[in-house]
C-alpha cells in the first residue's frame, strides 16, 4: 500500500492545480480515464471483434484474413426444422447445449434457491455456533471452480469416495459419471454446493432485517408457523429471494468451468452446456471454427444481457422497498 | 575529457557483453513419462558444450501444444522448437531448417522415412525428426487370464477372438469389463483399416465413412452396450477430448487393453510387481492385422529470429548417441534409421516384461497396412479422427443410431473441408 | 458446565422442548458440514497416497504405507505381507518377487527358507503413513516456487490496481452529474455478466496486438476494469451522504482529497469485500493465465498444476497435492477476514 499512499501525496498538489484550471469537468475525466481505458481496450474492443467474428467464415483465427460471410453462421446455428428436436437441426451440437442449458438452468436454480433458503432459515434461529456454520457453508464459494471439478471427479469417480460409501452399504458400484442422469444430476449438485453459500448470505441478511418485533406479534397471536412463513417472512424476503433467483439464474446460464472439469459434457453430450460448445467450437484443435462460435456466443451474451438487465430493475426496487 | 572516456568506456563494456549474451533459444516441450527429465540433462550437456546458446526448455501441459501454439502461430509467434503431434496441418508454420544444418545428407539418410509428415504436400523441406515413433496396439495382463485358466489367442486372432476371450476372463474373475481402447480416433484407426476402411478420397480430400470403418465401428458400439468395453472412457466425455485407459489396466481393471507403444514405461512404473503383461500386436480384422504408426516430432518453427541457433541444437538432439540415450532412458522407440538399422538398443530397465512389450511393437510395426503408413502424412486426418471420436461416443451414449453418425461424421468432415478452402 | 449446555441446546424456545424443527435443523446442519467439509478432507486425504494407493479400489479412507523388513541376504528392503498358509494359519513373511500367480516368500525370521504363496492368499502388511513425495517433488524438481512468486505477484498487483481504478471510476460515477454518465453505467452494468470464455479469441488477439502475451502484465490488466467492482463500489458511494462532500468542498478541500481522504475512508467495507474477492479470483484465475502465459518461468499455480496433465497420462498423485496447496492461502484468507467477508457480502453486495 505505501508507494499508493506517497503516489497520492505527490498527486494532490498537481490535481489541485489540473482541478482549478479545468474545473470539475476535468476532475471526471481524471476519475473515469484510467478504468475507462483498460475496460475499453480489454473488455469493449473485443466484444466489437467478437462481433466481427461472427460474420466471417473460414478457420483461420486472424481477423483479417477471414472472409466476410455476413449472417451465413447465425442462420446456420438457428437452421432447424423443429427447434424442440436437436437432430433435426443443422447444428444438432449447438442444439443440444441449448436444451442441456435449459435444463441445468431449470433444475440448478430451484435446488439452489431451496437449499439456500432452507440454510438461511435454519442460521436465521438462535442456534448455537451460528458464525462456524455460516462460515462452513460458505467455505467452497472461494475454491476455485478447477478444483471443485477435481475434488468431485476424485469422489465420483469408480474407485472413487461415493462408491466406498455404496460398497459398504452392500450396493454395487456405480460410474456416476457415465449415467446419463447421474451425471446431469452431479453437474447440477456439485454447482449448488460450490455456491450456495453465497445465495445463503444473501438470504440471511435479507431475514436478518425483517423486525423481530414481527414475530414476537405473530407468536402472541399463535400464528402457525407455516402461517407466518408465508404471511410475513416470505414477502418481507422477496426483494433478496428476487435477487439470488436472477443472480443464479445469470450464473446457471454461464456454467463451465465445474462441469468441464467434472463431466468433460459426458456422458455423450448429456452435460455440454453452452459455453463449453462456445469453447469446444473455437478452441478444440480438430473441428475449430471461430465464426460459429463468436456467433453462439453472441446469441448468449445477448440473453445475458436481458437476464442482467431484470436483475438491476429487481434490484433498483429492492432498494426503494427498503428506503420506503 | 574524463567525461568522454568514461562514455566511450561504458559502450565498449556494453559492446562486450551484448557479445557474450548467449543467444536464447525456447523449446515448447511436454511429457507423458520421464523424457521431460532425460531431455533436460541431455540440454544442460549441450549448454555446457555451448556457451554462445542459452536454450530454455519449457515443460507444458498437452493441452498448451493443442490450443495455444496454434494460435501463437497463426499470428506469426511462438517458441523456436516444439514437440508436436499435429504435424502435418500446421506443416506451414515449421523451419526449413536445410540451408542451417550441418550435414543435411545426415538427416535424409537417418529421419528421410517421415520427413513427410512434417512438412507440406511437394516440399522437400527438412523441419525436425521424429522424437519417438509410436504404434498403436495392445496389452495383455498375463495373470488375469491364467488364473481365468484362458488360453490366449493366437498370434493371427481376430478382434471378435480377442473381445470373446477377455469376456471368458472378465466373467471368471469378476471384472467389471473385458477391454478398453482409448478415448481417441488414432486409436481406433488401425483396426478401421484392418476392416478394410479408407479415409483417403481419390483427390486426396477426405473419403466418406465407408462400411470398413462402419465394420469395426458398430462392433465397438455392440461390445459398449453388452458391457464389454470399460465405459469410463469412451462415453463419459463429449467433443474430441482424449481420455486414455491406462490406469484401468494397470489397476487390473480389465484384462485386454488398446491403446500404444508409449504406454510402455507408465504401465512398467504403474503396475510394478503386480502382475505380469504383455504387448500383443494388433489383433486382426478381414484384411490385415494393422496397428497406427505415429508419434512425437520436434519441429523448428519459422518465426524464430535466430536459425542458425536453432538448427545447432536440432543438429546435437538428432545426432545419433543423444538419439540413443534419450531412446534408451524413456523408453521410446526411436526413428532413427541407422540405430533401428543396428539393433544394438539396450532399454535401460529392470522390469522384465519391458523389453519383450517394446520388442513386440518394432515387429508390429512390420505388420501396418499402406493405409496406415499413408495417414501421418495426410492433412486432414486430425479432423477425420476428431469427427469418429465425437459422433461415436453420441452413439455409445444413446443419442445417436448408427446411420445417424455416419452421415454426421460425413457432414463435420465436411464442413471442415469447406472452411479451410 | 451447564453453561455450556444451555448454549449448545439454546433453540427456538418453546418451554425449553425440543420442538421437531431444532432436530431437523441439527439434522441439517450437521449433514450440510459433512458435505462441505467432507470433500476436502478427503482431498487431503487422498493427497498423502502414493500412485499405487490411488489407483486403489475400495480406496482406504487414510493414506497408508507399504511396510518393509530388512531381510538378511537382501540389498534393498522386501515389502512386507500378511499370508494365510494352507492350514489356516497367518504369518508374516516378505515378499521376494512375484512369478504369476504364485509369489516367493520368506520369513524375516528365518530368511533361508522359501515359501511359495499363491497371490490371493497375501495381503499386504501396512502402516499409516503419509506419501510426503507427493509434495516434496514438485518443490524439488518442478518451478514450483517460481509459480508461487508470480501467483502472488499477480495477486496483489491486479487486487491494488483494481481497487484503485475501480473505487476512482465509481466515485466519478457516483457523486457527480455528467452527461453520459446513464449510458456510461449501462455500458458497465452491460457487460457484467459476459463470461471471458465467450470473447477468450478476440481478447487473445487485443492482448497481442498490444504487445502483453506472455508476460504477465498480460494477465493483470484485462482483470482489472472489472465491472462487478465498480458496480459494488458505485452503489455503496451512492449511500454517503453528498452533505459530507459539499462541507468538504465549503472547506475548500480538492476533488481528489475528497475522494482519498473522504470517501475512500468510508467506504473501506465495499472495498474490503472488493479485496478479498479480487484475491480469490485472481488468485484461482485459471483458463486466462493458461492462453496469455507460454513461458515456464511465469506460470501462475492454476497452470503449473494443470502441466501436471500430459497427452497421455494425468499424474494425479501430485495434482492432488499441489491442490491442497494452491487452496491453503484461501482458506487462510477465508479463517483470518470471515467477518468481513460475510457481513461484507451481506451488506454491501446487494444493493
Amino acid at each position: 500500500m505505501l508507494p499508493f499512499v506517497l503516489a497520492a501525496r505527490v498527486l494532490e498538489p498537481v490535481l489541485a492545480l489540473w482541478q482549478r484550471r479545468t474545473g470539475h469537468a476535468g476532475m471526471i475525466a481524471v476519475f473515469l480515464i484510467p478504468n475507462m481505458t483498460i475496460f475499453g481496450i480489454f473488455v469493449i474492443v473485443p466484444l466489437v471483434l467478437n462481433l466481427l467474428y461472427s460474420f466471417t467464415g473460414g478457420a483461420e483465427i486472424l481477423l483479417e484474413q477471414r472472409p466476410w460471410v455476413g449472417m451465413q453462421q447465425y442462420e446456420r446455428l438457428l437452421d432447424c426444422q423443429n427447434h424442440l428436436q436437436p437432430m433435426t437441426c443443422r447444428e444438432d451440437q449447438f442444439w443440444r447445449a441449448v436444451h442441456n442449458t435449459a435444463r441445468f438452468v431449470l433444475s440448478q436454480v430451484a435446488l439452489m434457491v431451496t437449499v439456500s433458503m432452507i440454510t438461511a432459515l435454519i442460521l436465521n434461529r438462535r442456534i448455537a455456533g451460528r458464525g462456524l456454520w455460516r462460515a462452513v457453508f460458505f467455505f467452497p464459494v472461494l475454491l476455485s471452480p478447477v478444483v471443485v471439478g477435481l475434488i468431485w471427479r476424485w469422489i465420483l469417480q469408480r474407485e472413487g469416495l461415493l462408491n466406498l460409501i455404496v460398497v459398504r452399504l452392500g450396493g454395487d458400484p456405480v460410474i456416476w459419471l457415465n449415467d446419463r442422469f447421474w451425471a446431469f444430476a452431479a453437474a447440477v449438485g456439485v454447482s449448488t454446493w460450490a455456491h450456495m453459500g453465497f445465495y445463503t448470505l444473501i438470504l440471511l441478511a435479507g431475514l436478518q432485517a425483517i423486525p423481530r418485533d414481527l414475530y414476537e406479534a405473530a407468536e402472541m397471536d399463535a400464528t402457525p408457523p407455516s402461517r407466518v412463513f408465508w404471511r410475513i417472512t416470505l414477502p418481507l424476503l422477496g426483494p433478496n429471494l428476487a435477487v439470488v433467483l436472477v443472480l443464479a439464474l445469470i450464473r446457471a446460464v454461464q456454467i463451465f468451468d465445474e462441469a468441464y472439469v467434472l463431466t468433460g459434457g459426458g456422458p455423450g453430450t448429456a452435460t455440454m452446456f453452452m459455453t463449453q460448445y462456445i469453447y469446444e467450437v473455437g478452441f478444440a484443435s480438430f473441428l475449430r471454427n471461430p465464426g460459429l462460435a463468436a456467433a453462439a456466443s453472441i446469441l448468449m451474451g445477448g440473453l445475458l444481457v436481458v437476464l442482467t438487465l431484470i436483475q438491476l430493475a429487481l434490484s433498483r426496487r429492492a432498494e426503494r422497498m427498503r428506503q420506503r | 575529457m574524463k567525461r568522454l572516456w568514461l562514455g566511450l568506456s561504458a559502450l565498449v563494456l556494453a559492446a562486450a557483453s551484448a557479445q557474450a549474451e548467449p543467444v536464447p533459444v525456447r523449446i515448447l516441450w511436454y511429457s507423458d513419462g520421464n523424457e521431460g527429465e532425460v531431455i533436460s540433462e541431455l540440454l544442460d550437456r549441450f549448454e555446457a558444450a555451448n556457451p554462445d546458446i542459452d536454450v530454455i526448455l519449457e515443460n507444458v501441459a498437452f493441452q498448451v501444444i493443442q490450443e495455444q501454439l496454434p494460435v501463437q502461430l497463426a499470428s506469426g509467434t511462438g517458441p523456436d522448437i516444439a514437440r508436436v503431434t499435429n504435424l502435418k496441418a500446421q506443416a506451414e508454420h515449421w523451419l526449413d531448417m536445410r540451408p542451417y544444418l550441418a550435414d543435411p545428407a545426415y538427416w535424409e539418410a537417418n529421419f528421410g522415412d517421415r520427413l513427410d509428415w512434417m512438412r507440406e504436400d511437394g516440399s522437400d523441406a527438412i523441419t525436425g525428426f521424429m522424437t519417438q515413433l509410436t504404434m498403436t496396439g495392445g496389452f495383455v495382463n498375463l495373470t488375469l487370464f491364467e488364473q481365468a485358466g484362458v488360453a490366449l489367442p493366437g498370434p493371427e486372432a481376430t478382434w471378435d477372438e480377442w473381445i470373446e476371450a477377455s469376456r471368458q476372463v472378465m466373467e471368471s474373475q469378476g471384472l467389471p469389463a473385458a477391454f478398453a481402447i482409448d478415448r481417441s480416433g488414432h486409436r481406433i484407426t488401425g483396426p478401421n483399416l484392418s476392416y478394410g476402411a479408407n479415409y483417403i478420397g481419390p483427390d486426396g480430400l477426405p473419403a466418406p465413412v465407408d462400411e470398413g470403418t462402419m465394420a469395426f465401428v458398430s462392433r465397438l458400439v455392440e461390445w459398449t452396450g453388452q458391457g464389454l468395453m470399460l465405459p469410463d472412457t469412451w462415453v463419459s466425455a463429449a467433443g474430441t477430448t482424449y481420455r486414455a485407459a491406462a490406469d484401468d489396466f494397470a489397476n487390473g481393471t480389465i484384462p485386454f487393453y488398446y491403446s500404444g507403444s508409449w504406454q510402455v514405461a507408465n504401465l512398467s512404473a504403474k503396475i510394478g510387481d503386480a502382475f505380469d503383461w504383455a504387448a500383443i500386436g494388433s489383433p486382426c480384422g478381414t484384411v490385415g492385422c494393422s496397428g497406427m504408426p505415429g508419434g512425437a516430432g520436434l519441429v523448428a518453427i519459422r518465426y524464430t529470429q535466430h536459425p542458425e541457433a536453432v538448427a545447432r541444437v536440432m543438429d546435437y538432439l538428432a545426432s545419433e548417441p543423444v538419439v540413443r540415450e534419450f531412446s534408451e532412458r524413456t523408453l521410446f522407440l526411436p526413428a532413427h534409421a541407422g540405430i533401428v538399422a543396428a539393433g544394438d538398443l539396450a532399454f535401460r530397465s529392470e522390469d522384465p516384461n519391458v523389453p519383450p512389450a517394446l520388442e513386440r511393437f518394432v515387429q508390429a510395426s512390420r505388420e501396418t497396412l499402406p493405409a496406415a503408413n499413408a495417414l501421418p502424412a495426410w492433412q486432414w486426418a486430425n479432423t477425420y479422427y476428431g469427427a469418429l471420436v465425437t459422433r461415436i461416443s453420441q452413439v455409445m451414449a444413446g443419442e445417436l443410431s448408427l446411420d445417424q453418425a455416419r452421415e454426421l461424421i460425413d457432414r463435420d468432415i465436411a464442413d471442415q473441408v469447406a472452411a479451410a478452402r | 458446565m451447564t453453561g455450556l449446555k444451555t448454549f449448545i441446546t439454546r433453540r427456538r424456545g418453546h418451554g425449553g422442548r425440543w420442538h421437531w424443527t431444532d432436530v431437523a435443523s441439527w439434522i441439517w446442519l450437521i449433514g450440510g458440514t459433512i458435505l462441505m467439509l467432507g470433500p476436502a478432507l478427503w482431498l487431503l486425504s487422498s493427497s498423502f497416497k502414493d500412485p499405487a494407493q490411488l489407483a486403489e479400489f475400495p480406496p482406504t479412507l487414510l493414506p497408508y504405507v507399504q511396510r518393509v523388513a530388512e531381510v538378511e541376504g537382501f540389498d534393498t528392503p522386501l515389502p512386507l505381507y500378511t499370508v494365510t498358509l494352507p492350514g489356516g494359519e497367518t504369518r508374516i513373511l516378505a515378499q521376494i518377487r512375484r512369478l504369476g500367480a504364485n509369489a516367493q516368500m520368506v520369513d524375516p525370521a528365518d530368511p533361508a527358507l522359501r515359501i511359495s504363496v499363491p497371490i490371493s492368499q497375501r495381503a499386504p502388511l501396512r502402516e499409516i503413513g503419509l506419501a510426503t513425495a507427493n509434495y516434496t517433488d514438485p518443490f524439488l524438481h518442478f518451478d514450483f516456487f517460481t509459480y508461487l512468486r508470480n501467483s502472488v505477484f499477480v495477486t496483489v498487483t491486479a487486487t491494488l490496481l483494481t481497487l484503485l481504478t475501480n473505487s476512482m471510476a465509481a466515485f466519478a460515477l457516483s457523486k457527480y452529474r455528467f452527461r453520459g454518465r446513464d449510458a456510461v453505467m449501462l455500458v458497465i452494468v452491460g457487460t457484467l455478466m459476459v463470461p471471458l470464455s465467450v470473447i477468450l479469441v478476440p481478447l487473445y488477439s487485443v492482448v497481442s496486438r498490444v504487445g502483453l502475451l506472455d508476460s504477465l502484465w498480460g494477465v493483470i490488466l484485462p482483470t482489472i476494469a472489472t465491472p462487478t467492482g465498480v458496480f459494488l463500489l458505485r452503489q455503496y458511494m451512492l449511500t454517503i451522504p453528498d452533505e459530507l462532500i459539499e462541507a468538504a468542498r465549503m472547506d475548500h478541500a480538492s476533488e481528489w482529497q475528497i475522494y482519498w481522504r473522504i470517501v475512500l475512508p468510508l467506504s473501506a467495507p465495499a472495498l474490503a469485500v472488493l479485496a478479498i474477492f479480487s484475491v480469490v479470483w485472481r488468485w484461482n484465475d485459471f483458463l486466462w493465465p493458461l492462453i496469455v502465459l507460454t513461458r515456464r518461468e511465469l506460470y501462475t499455480l492454476q497452470v503449473g498444476l494443470n502441466s501436471y496433465a500430459g497427452e497421455l497420462n494425468v499424474q494425479w498423485h501430485y495434482i492432488l497435492a499441489m491442490t491442497v496447496v494452491t487452496m491453503i492461502p484461501v482458506v487462510l484468507v477465508f479463517i483470518l477476514l470471515q467477518r468481513f467477508i460475510t457481513t461484507g457480502i451481506a451488506g454491501a453486495g446487494l444493493k
